[in-house]
């Protein structure tokens, strides 16, 4: 292969626990295949370290295909770097420039604690999801696929909303680290579809209570989440989640002490 | 419902309520000033007309109210928001992902509007009081004060810098507003928007023209 070569200096943010203070350490990428992507480079820097008996940069991985939500970082201040719909992942040499030096640190929010340099502890995600995440099924035979009819503009909407893959750029690119973009493609994806009625006013309360009680800041429209999401899930999320919290808070009825009649 | 205004969201409510109050005012303010341009007679009179029945009471109190909401709930989320991030990237965002500045800005150009706000009625609502004849009526004359006080380049400046930055409030905060309200969302979201720059800019521009008009042409 006689692809095109280029050297690039890398600041990346290195923290040996949650406790440490951590800092930028300067490293050099030398000879970067352009085929290569972001991953697989910093895997020939951690080569280089290993060899060198140093501690290579620690940063969550999974898929590398652009479709678990796992990897995720900041590259000179853009969630997942500079390409958009992208994770960094799929994010090829390609769209760097030899000699280019880039500062590489973990996505910052308070709810996101740094685990080791470029990782961070997502869990508060998991939480919000499990407030409200999910839907009640019977069990027994699977209902035919098509036995409950969905307007098929619901259903695109409900699929665009359902495609966030979780990976928390949105929090990372917002600078008042809001989960908003997250919770509502969530509450969204569940509200339009028929199979997610049945928790519908629960869910958006309790989802964006536990929103709130992980510590995310508040969403003030920048768009900043909706540039840097990798998976191109729209502000109007945030805008449904918001309608859907207020007519749930506004028309919940109470629950009755000693159950319904019947 | 109290859950609802502890939450974030409901926080959000608020403040696009009560901003759009202030939105609704602003936009009558400028168009009723407008009188400027017919006469200093016509303005005067129109000036005598609001504040002559009781009505101007109930105005002042919702707009006292609605600010006091806005500017509580705004320290309040931004308290809280600068608490939820900390820690700031070492090297800001410069490419695709980068976000407007009128909108990176809300809580710094809201703090300069508001200061504005009380400079701006201590010089007219509480400044000198002239007094005129229309029509055999006695009433202020707020033009002949508005006259004076446009003469100082000083003061055509600092109205013209705040009022650009109060558009720049309104162009983020209007659409921002419908977004918090839960109506950004289907086919008119981008009309939306389009609508909220506009008005920001109707609004912006309306005020403007008043005391560049005064300085230069009304000697």
């Amino acid at each position: 292969m006689a692809g095109k070569h280029i050297n690039l200096t890398l600041k990346v943010w290195r923290q040996k626990g949650p406790k440490d203070q951590g800092g930028f350490v300067e490293y050099h990428a030398k000879n970067v295949s352009e085929d290569a992507s972001f991953l697989e480079m910093l895997d020939a820097v951690n080569e280089e370290l290993v060899s060198k008996g140093d501690e290579p940069i620690a940063f969550d991985h999974d898929c590398r295909e652009g479709i678990c939500g796992a990897c995720g970082f900041v590259i000179d201040g853009e969630a997942h770097g500079r390409l958009k719909s992208t994770t960094v992942c799929q994010l090829h040499m390609r769209n760097f420039k030899d000699g280019e030096v880039l500062t590489l640190e973990p996505f910052r929010a308070q709810a996101f604690p740094v685990i080791k340099d470029l990782m961070v502890n997502r869990s508060a995600f998991d939480r919000i999801i499990s407030a409200g995440g999910y839907i009640s099924a019977n069990t027994g035979n699977a209902v035919d696929a098509n036995a409950v009819l969905i307007p098929k503009a619901d259903a695109d909407e409900a699929m665009s909303s359902a495609t966030c893959i979780g990976c928390g750029a949105c929090v990372a690119a917002c600078k008042n680290a809001s989960a908003a973009l997250f919770t509502s493609a969530k509450i969204s994806h569940m509200a339009l579809l028929p199979q997610g009625q049945v928790e519908r006013k629960e869910r958006a309360i309790r989802m964006v209570a536990a929103m709130d009680a992980e510590g995310f800041g508040s969403c003030t429209t920048t768009g900043a989440c909706e540039a840097a999401c990798p998976k191109d899930i729209q502000l109007t999320n945030i805008s449904r989640m918001n309608r859907e919290f207020f007519v749930a808070s506004a028309t919940k009825r109470p629950k009755h002490k000693d159950g319904g009649a019947g | 419902m109290s859950g609802f205004l502890g939450s974030t969201v409901g926080k959000k409510y608020l403040m696009g309520i009560s901003g759009l109050i202030w939105a609704g005012f602003v936009l009558a303010h400028m168009a009723g000033n407008l009188l400027i341009f017919v006469s200093h007679d016509a303005y005067n009179s129109y000036g005598h007309a609001l504040t002559s029945g009781n009505i101007i009471y109930v105005a002042e109190a919702v707009l006292v109210l609605a600010l006091l909401t806005h500017i509580y709930t705004a320290v309040s989320l931004t308290i809280h928001n600068r608490g939820a991030k900390q820690q700031a990237y070492a090297a800001p965002a410069k490419g695709a992902k980068k976000v407007s500045l009128a909108s990176r800005t809300m809580a710094a150009q809201g703090a300069l509007v508001l200061v504005f706000i009380i400079l701006h009625i201590i010089t007219f609502k509480y400044g000198v009081y002239y007094e005129t004849t229309v029509n055999g009526v006695v009433m202020r004359d707020l033009a002949k004060l508005m006259a004076e006080v446009f003469q100082s380049p000083a003061y055509v400046g600092w109205y013209v810098v705040c009022l650009i930055l109060l558009g720049f409030h309104l162009s983020h905060g209007v659409g921002s507003s419908f977004q918090s309200l839960g109506l950004m969302e289907g086919t008119y979201r981008q009309l939306w928007k389009k609508l909220s720059c506009a008005y920001a800019a109707i609004v912006a521009l309306g005020f403007i023209a008043q005391p560049l008009y005064l300085f230069f042409f009304a000697h």
